[in-house]
């Protein structure tokens, strides 16, 4: 029905120990299948390798064990058929706005005319117009962030890999941004991964949502999620029973993890 | 917490950013959102609060300097120290108008600045692109890095015997010393500017698929210019220091050597016009630096 665009088959990720210490199992055993245009939200306990998932895919890292595969073919190192967004925005502080989201097409080839254009249109897009020439310790978190999708999206990924982007935002503006982010996915049909560890967020957003497993990381349970078209009324969706329904699932599978993973970082900071 | 918020408030009238300094205001003034509250003044108002606001400004950086002079024009006059070794500011200020009219001290301050404008711009042209290499390249950092610290912390003028000795007593070595000086924070800012690039940025690079050579040219070179700065303008103030002590030994020409015969001569107040060219001179030289340094990293300001 639909096409598989990205699959982990059996990924283990190991991290050998420093200066004698055991070595860090990050991922183990991960089997995910994400589609195309499809928004997964990846959920967690905190050091459970959500992040290690990411730099997977977005090939700043090489698995120790299995494959990752984008449309069935392995990847083998970064790429700008996906985007990252990262939770700190890397934006470069002495470029606008508009320069910032310029980065990312200047390294595609795309001609400099054209360049300003695209860039014009996509902070369009993320609602920054008229902001173009600030930068960005002119601008306050939430648009910090916004122009680090619209760099993302400018030069046209298939894949847009979100490591919890509003995680360091205050609750309105992360609100606002999360509707505007499944606004932006309707318009544009990219395949997001998005990674959080906020369980509303992870509702709110995820036409499904994986949870991992506490250290070393693998998928415990994928959760369908029902809301439908209703996701982005402007009615107060968290309010409503399947959301409530759908919030606690993802609360029990998390909870035993969560608790193993503080108990192990109690007996590491202990050792 | 809350209580250190409390003391700043309390002592200041207003809340201080712990940032903010006194250059800052300039940058914001120049932010677009400054305007707007501007405007909340009516016309007349506005200008006189804003003119009241500079005169503040311009006793309380002055101030200082003024008690200085002040006591430096009186304690001779009044017998508080002998008026031969120290003559009244007055007297200083009438004998470096001799000075500057006569000719002599322009010779002077020229043979300086030869000397140490191209110490300190032959230090800029090798202490940048080294300690952009050494940088760049982490095994030859970590390779060279206790020899950088080993003569980073031996005085530049220790080693003015050294260059004496093998070069003469010219300008060469005069140069030499100069050049040898400002390397050292020049260099090692470089370095650090360059290891210090936040790695957010770095992986951002790596995740577009960015060559080696486009990570440099498109992120690191434009993120270490600020501090890369902040060496060059501390090298400044390192080559007049280090010249006027070298000008000191064997030199026919140049504040250093003015300031030394005049004391010989006892020329007492030929001495201090000396002193007070130079100290001018290296504030004028500092603020030059500052001026560029601000320029090229204002998107560093908060």
């Amino acid at each position: 029905m639909t096409t598989t665009r990205i699959a982990f088959e059996n990924v283990g990720k190991v991290f050998p120990g420093r200066g004698g210490a055991a070595d860090l199992v990050a991922l183990d055993g991960v089997d995910l299948e994400i589609a195309a245009g499809e928004f997964l939200v990846v959920v967690g306990p905190s050091g459970c390798g959500k992040s290690t998932l990411l730099d997977l895919l977005g090939g700043l890292t090489t698995p120790s064990s299995g494959r990752v595969l984008l449309d069935g073919v392995p990847v083998t190192g970064p790429g700008l058929d996906r985007g990252i967004v990262f939770q700190q925005y890397a934006l470069l502080p002495w470029r606008t706005a508009r320069g910032n989201v310029e980065f990312g097409l200047e390294a595609t080839g795309v001609p400099r005319r054209e360049r300003a254009a695209r860039a014009r249109e996509h902070l369009e897009l993320v609602g920054l117009a008229g902001f173009e020439d600030r930068h960005p310790h002119e601008l306050s978190g939430g648009m910090r962030q916004r122009v680090a999708i619209a760099r993302s999206l400018a030069y046209d990924p298939d894949v847009l890999l979100m490591d919890e982007p509003f995680a360091a935002l205050d609750a309105q503006t992360r609100e606002t941004l999360q509707d505007e982010l499944l606004r932006i996915w309707e318009r544009t049909g990219k395949t997001v991964v998005f990674i959080t560890h906020g369980i509303d967020e992870a509702v709110h957003l995820g036409q499904r949502v994986a949870v991992l497993t506490s250290r070393p990381g693998r998928v415990k349970h994928v959760v369908p999620i029902g809301l439908g078209a209703r996701r982005h009324e402007a009615d107060d969706l968290r309010s409503s029973p399947e959301f409530a329904r759908h919030r606690h699932e993802i609360w029990s599978l998390l909870r035993d993890e969560v608790a193993l993973a503080q108990r192990l970082e109690k007996e590491r900071a202990v050792a | 917490m809350s209580s250190t918020t409390n003391t700043r408030v309390a002592e200041g009238g207003t809340v201080v950013h712990p940032s903010a300094r006194p250059t800052d205001a300039a940058a914001v003034a120049a932010a677009p959102r400054a305007p707007a509250r501007r405007l909340a003044c009516p016309g007349g108002r506005r200008w006189g609060r804003r003119l009241a606001g500079l005169l503040l400004r311009g006793v309380t950086k002055s101030v200082a300097i003024v008690a200085l002079l002040v006591l430096w024009e009186v304690a001779p006059r009044v017998g508080l120290v002998d008026s031969t070794f120290l003559p009244p500011f007055s007297v200083v200020v009438e004998d470096w108008w001799t000075l500057a009219t006569n000719g002599q001290l322009w010779a002077n301050t020229q043979a300086s600045l030869v000397r140490s404008l191209s110490g300190f711009g032959l230090a800029v042209l090798v202490g940048v692109p080294l300690g952009l290499l050494i940088g760049w390249y982490r095994p030859v950092a970590a390779l060279l890095g206790p020899l950088l610290e080993l003569f980073r912390n031996t005085a530049a003028l220790a080693l003015l015997p050294v260059f004496i000795l093998l070069l003469g007593i010219g300008e060469t070595s005069k140069i030499a010393i100069v050049l040898y000086a400002c390397t050292w924070p020049i260099l090692l800012n470089t370095v650090s500017a360059v290891r210090e690039v936040d790695p957010t940025l770095l992986r951002l690079a790596r995740s577009m698929d960015l060559s080696a050579p486009r990570i440099f040219q498109k992120v690191i070179l434009p993120a270490a210019v600020p501090t890369i700065f902040t060496g060059i303008r501390l090298a400044g103030a390192v080559s007049i220091l280090v010249l006027v002590a070298a000008e000191m030994v064997g030199a026919k020409a140049g504040l250093g050597y003015l300031i030394n015969s005049a004391q010989f001569n006892f020329a007492i107040p030929d001495m201090y016009a000396g002193i007070v060219t130079i100290a001018v001179l290296g504030v004028l030289f500092n603020q030059l630096l500052v001026a560029v340094e601000r320029r090229l990293g204002a998107w560093r300001l908060p």
